[in-house]
């Protein structure tokens, strides 16, 4: 047992290494120096307290995002639209700030609100795609895909139509609710601890939800086989409809925060892509709860880092992007490889 | 062609499929290769077609001469062309596109001359196929005629046919023993795989028994019935006595039910099927019986009539429904759609479980799985993921799994592909249910299974149902003749 | 709008597609093999930069082309490569290198966002660009716009005609027949999925050195194009000449979008711009909604005559996939 994650551990490593090597590579084929890029990275993201205050920021959706695709994932459905389900979370927020706002409520109240909304806005999202899929047989990732464009559609209409600030629109997004709206932040730091507790217990919860719970066995059943499934008499349609629902849910929650713990309003790219990196973020942990919160982490921290690059260095910030990939990459094909010799043996 | 097989092994992990086996069979011979299911046949003629490679150290002989076969392609190069038992053809395509694909040759192919080709050689066995019709079209017994001469007009000079005569109609069975028997007469070697004594004892010249990877003994004509049996198993075999219904109230009652699908209509079936009793339903594939008993579990609709469950009206309800009457289903892909492959045993045995509370007790879990593991003798621990199960163990855990009180159970090929122990183990246990009240329907290709184990069977062809028949009155030779169409009283007679 | 006008407009939808085309035809290559490449929205953007970067520093149309179809046949490699030799899911190994792809094309562009380049020039066909009407629609267009019209008819051609397209449709629908038959399966899906990635590959410069020329990064409006070409596959139902049909009611629609903005001035911009995606879900909708199962019961629970009419109407639309795509193939 032991000898088998160390040689896990071992393909791992391997993979990390070769991703960092592939990289490298095309860092040194455009001119730039690979340790440079590396060590901008690195104190761009864990150089400070502010950096890394920074870092949380950008954790915080991408862990919840990756908490509600482990849901969906364990359906045996690949939630492409969680991006958009972001989005939705996001723009109900804001709908729900912009609503009772003058509403004389106390802002705790109108926070948890807002919250709420952004949550089932983000569900609302999550189950058109459940529905396409489970009514219409609309593969969920054409169905997320085509509601994905429309959500940022969406967005960028409201922005410029009925939610424009005063005056003149534009891409600055809408008017700023004022802070006591917003939840609270670490003394100088940009963080809240609110959101980062949210964040966790996301997390927690899914991982208990689908350890050790009757619903969570269901899930995995309808996943491996929706036929069987059925036929050992799991209400197999709804079930796939749950999953939906508590990513779209949690995707709504990660919009939620960007919404009410960092920008205070809606921008035209609310969702910063958390969505698709939280795909990628379960890949690489292979679906496995426990190492959802290291893993977000690294990617978060390569998200800010890469912020500096153009400034410091002419490069494009898009580099977080390809090192992310191509890690993921090498560890699907390094896990290809180690069971191709391990059936051998 | 003259065929030898010299020193054959072949094992899969640490299982053996095939050991040591030695094997002559000269030209213008109908060899039969006899054994149950599991033991070994399909992978010895995998073998000689090249679909597999033997473990090193054995060889094949043609004529004469060491001969490597790495793959079909060489294989048929050779002059080894293999019937599968499942038809590997494709059926979404046109019977032409499938006799013409595999044949070497310019880029664009002559399809005039080749369906000339096409015309002549089925003309010479009799065989009435269209070349423009598409193969899912076909029955299983067509699809082998196309198989045939589509492997003789490749040059194939030993034909190897793997249980061919399951699921075929009486008047198939007999077009294809002539066929071979006259393609036999012209110096082609025939092997002929089969499980089924009677089959192998009417057409082979010689036949040589394979038992748990071995070949055990070889015989030629006349046969003597209980020596084949003896090798074949190794011990007696006794299928029992059969056991009739005492029938109780009735259970599922169906009220000029009608069905469709894409392909066949049903229309206006009554019937009656009371507790403890055993319905069997015959017929070629496709020819509605698989409608049928999914209509029976409410997971198909029926398009007219009414289906009764326990006097309560059931019509147009989905299965769920149905199965909160006690009415479970066991479709015939045991892997695809009645068990989930990742999942264990003991998964499946919490799933089947109303959930108790938010948390799973894995403790109960653990010993529930035990007991179940134990009182259905399956070979696995509770922690063994299903899909690493052997097909018999497989079965075994689905009935496991189905639940209790029960009053309907709707099987379809309950014992395909398994072992004569393991079919008599699910027959009892089966019956055991019976005599706690629940009823059976089941489909199977096996018209003996059908009669031992039914107390009425419906044949069924091309949508046609018949009136329930005394199972203990009628005989394989009948229903044989049914299945293909012949014999239905007032219904228009047609073989197809 | 005079005919003039519209025609030009009908001609300019045909040269339009073509890059949608190439697209379609190269998925629908790799998907009869068995081999979904999810990769391509990512490899059409990496393969636009990366032809227009080759064309922009060598000068050379041609090398430029060349060189996108070699970034989307490399790709496809990986796809093949981590599907059919190391059997990992093809739907998470696509879809890595569809966001990689893409990041590694904005990442690599930046050098040449904005920069003048070559752009191939149209080429009337002398004769029959002068026949009216159909002159204009069809012979006025550049190389590449002509080479989509003939890549159709060849594809269509290759998979129903010959005999290697016959038993490519073998090996995506039952690759132990084709195997028995004498197909080497493996190989074959290699082969299969990287020419289909070149011709993906072939999308990009037909932008970035045509239709669109240039290379502007995000802003280029590429993102998202490859996951339109995708859906339009299986609307056409892994047939070319419907495909096509699919790529060419794509365009159309977008042109009408186009022309009709200025007229409905009250749909903001950005709605018709997504339009294209609740479209391609439509699409997908009416493609396969006859097989769900509650439209089953409830064409079983009505009146024969509307059953019948329903049932056949849904079977047209739908397509059924090749069986075996995204099935690894084992022998036994």
């Amino acid at each position: 047992m032991f000898k088998k994650q160390l040689i896990s551990l071992l393909y791992q490593i391997g993979a990390l290494l070769l991703a960092f090597g592939v990289v490298s590579l095309i860092l040194l084929s455009v001119g730039a120096s690979p340790w440079d890029a590396y060590r901008n990275m690195f104190t761009g993201s864990f150089g400070s307290m502010r950096k890394f205050a920074e870092v949380l920021v950008a954790f915080v959706p991408l862990l919840l995002v990756t908490a509600g695709l482990l849901a969906t994932f364990s359906s045996g459905l690949w939630n492409i639209g969680v991006e958009g389900q972001v989005v939705l979370g996001a723009i109900a927020t804001t709908w729900v700030y912009r609503f009772f706002l003058d509403s004389g409520l106390p802002p705790a109240l109108i926070i948890t609100l807002a919250i709420l909304g952004g949550m089932v806005g983000g569900a609302i999202w999550a189950a058109l795609a459940g529905v396409l899929k489970v009514f219409g047989g609309v593969n969920e990732i054409f169905g997320g895909l085509g509601l994905n464009f429309v959500a940022t559609a969406l967005t960028i209409y409201l922005i410029f139509g009925p939610w424009k600030r005063p005056g003149v629109a534009s891409m600055s997004g809408t008017v700023p609710f004022p802070d006591e709206f917003s939840l609270p932040q670490l003394a100088a730091l940009r963080i809240s601890p609110w959101a980062l507790g949210i964040s966790l217990v996301g997390i927690v919860v899914i991982y208990f939800l689908l350890q050790g719970t009757y619903f969570g066995l269901r899930l995995k059943a309808v996943g491996k086989n929706f036929r069987a499934a059925y036929l050992l008499g799991i209400p197999t349609w709804q079930y796939s409809m749950y999953s939906f629902l508590v990513c779209g849910a949690l995707a709504g929650a990660a919009g939620a925060m960007q919404v009410a713990a960092v920008y205070h309003r809606l921008i035209p790219s609310i969702s910063s892509g958390y969505g698709y990196l939280g795909l990628m973020v379960a890949m690489l942990i292979n679906y496995r709860a426990v190492w959802a919160v290291p893993v977000a982490l690294f990617f978060a921290g390569l998200n800010i880092g890469s912020i500096q690059l153009p400034i410091l260095m002419k490069l494009d910030s898009s580099l977080s992007g390809v090192l992310q990939g191509v890690l993921v990459l090498f560890v699907l094909l390094a896990a290809g490889v180690r069971q191709k010799f391990s059936k051998k043996a | 062609m003259n065929v030898e097989l010299r020193n054959i092994h072949k094992h899969f992990g640490n299982v053996y499929a095939n050991k040591g086996i030695n094997l002559n069979v000269p030209s213008g011979t109908i060899q039969g290769i006899l054994g149950e299911n599991g033991a070994g046949k399909s992978t010895l003629m995998k073998i000689l077609s090249g679909f597999i490679q033997a473990d090193p150290g054995g060889e094949i002989i043609l004529d004469g001469t060491p001969t490597v076969i790495q793959s079909p392609a060489d294989a048929i190069h050779v002059g080894i062309g293999m019937l599968h038992q499942d038809p590997l053809d494709f059926p979404p395509m046109r019977v032409l596109d499938n006799f013409l694909l595999g044949q070497s040759g310019g880029l664009f192919p002559n399809r005039n001359a080749v369906a000339q080709d096409f015309k002549r050689l089925a003309g010479q066995f009799d065989f009435s196929l269209d070349p423009d019709n598409y193969v899912d079209a076909l029955t299983v017994g067509e699809r082998q005629q196309l198989e045939i001469i589509r492997l003789l007009w490749l040059g194939a000079r030993v034909l190897i046919l793997d249980e061919p005569t399951t699921g075929i109609s009486a008047s198939q069975k007999a077009k294809l023993f002539d066929t071979l028997k006259k393609l036999a007469g012209q110096g082609m070697t025939i092997i002929f795989v089969s499980h089924k004594l009677e089959d192998v004892e009417n057409l082979c010249h010689r036949v040589a028994v394979l038992r748990a990877g071995e070949l055990v003994g070889e015989t030629q004509t006349p046969y003597v019935t209980a020596n084949l049996v003896e090798m074949m198993f190794g011990k007696e075999i006794t299928l029992g006595e059969r056991q009739p219904a005492k029938a109780g109230e009735i259970v599922l009652a169906l009220k000029d039910v009608s069905l469709e699908d894409v392909r066949l209509r049903i229309k206006n079936v009554n019937l009656e099927v009371r507790s403890g009793e055993v319905i069997g339903l015959a017929g070629m594939e496709g020819s509605g019986q698989d409608l049928f008993i999914r209509s029976c579990a409410g997971l198909v609709r029926p398009v007219g009539g009414r289906i009764l469950l326990k006097g309560r009206d059931l019509t147009g309800k989905s299965y769920h429904p149905f199965k909160r009457e006690g009415v479970n289903f066991l479709p015939a892909a045991r892997l695809e759609e009645g068990l989930v492959p990742g999942l264990t045993l003991t998964d499946h045995f919490i799933l089947a479980e109303e959930p108790r509370g938010l948390f799973i007790d894995h403790a109960a879990g653990q010993k529930l799985a035990d007991e179940r593991i134990k009182s259905f003798n399956i070979r696995g621990a509770p922690l063994t993921p299903v899909e690493s199960l052997s097909g018999g163990n497989q079965q075994r855990a689905e009935l496991a799994l189905l639940q209790s009180p029960l009053s309907l159970v709707l099987l379809e090929h309950p014992t395909r592909g398994l072992d004569i122990e393991s079919v008599i183990y699910i027959w009892g246990k089966l019956k055991e249910r019976c005599g706690q009240g629940a009823s059976i329907i089941f489909i199977s290709s096996d018209l003996e299974e059908i009669l031992q184990y039914s107390d009425r069977v419906l044949v069924f062809f091309n949508g046609e149902v018949s009136d329930p028949m005394d199972a203990s009155k009628t005989s394989v030779e009948q229903l044989g003749q049914l299945i293909g169409g012949k014999g239905w009283a007032g219904k228009g007679e047609a073989d197809v | 709008m005079t005919q003039e006008t519209i025609l030009i407009g009908l001609a300019g939808v045909l040269a339009s597609a073509a890059p949608v085309i190439f697209a379609v035809l190269g998925e629908t290559l790799s998907e009869r093999a068995g081999v979904i490449n999810l990769s391509m929205n990512g490899t059409i953007l990496l393969a636009a930069m990366g032809g227009f970067a080759v064309a922009y520093n060598t000068d050379n149309i041609l090398l430029g082309f060349l060189a996108g179809m070699l970034i989307g046949a490399i790709v496809a490699l990986i796809v093949a490569f981590a599907s059919i030799t190391l059997k990992q899911s093809q739907v998470a190994v696509g879809f890595v290198l569809a966001l990689t792809c893409r990041d590694l094309s904005y990442f690599l562009g930046n050098p040449y966002m904005g920069v003048p380049g070559p752009r191939l020039q149209a080429i009337p066909i002398p004769v029959l660009a002068d026949i009216p009407v159909l002159g204009v629609l069809f012979f006025r267009h550049d190389l590449i716009t002509y080479v989509s019209f003939i890549a159709i008819f060849l594809a269509w051609a290759w998979i129903f005609r010959t005999r290697p397209g016959l038993m490519l449709q073998g090996i995506g629908e039952k690759p132990a027949a084709a195997y028995i038959r004498g197909a080497n399966v493996n190989l074959m899906r290699y082969v299969y999925t990287v020419v289909g990635g070149a011709l993906i590959g072939l999308a990009g410069p037909a932008y970035s050195l045509a239709i669109r020329a240039g290379w502007m990064g995000t802003i280029s409006g590429l993102d998202g194009v490859g996951w339109i070409a995708l859906s339009i596959t299986i609307f056409g139902g892994w047939n070319p000449l419907r495909g096509a049909f699919g790529a060419y009611l794509f365009a159309f629609l977008q042109w009408l979008g186009l022309v009709l903005q200025p007229v409905l001035t009250q749909v903001p911009s950005q709605v018709l711009q997504v339009a294209p995606f609740p479209l391609m879900i439509l699409t997908l909708l009416l493609v396969n909604i006859g097989d769900a199962e509650w439209v089953e019961r409830a064409l079983a629970a009505m009146p024969e005559s509307a059953r019948k009419l329903l049932s056949k109407l849904l079977r047209a639309l739908r397509a059924s996939p090749p069986a075996a795509l995204g099935v690894p193939f084992e022998r036994d």
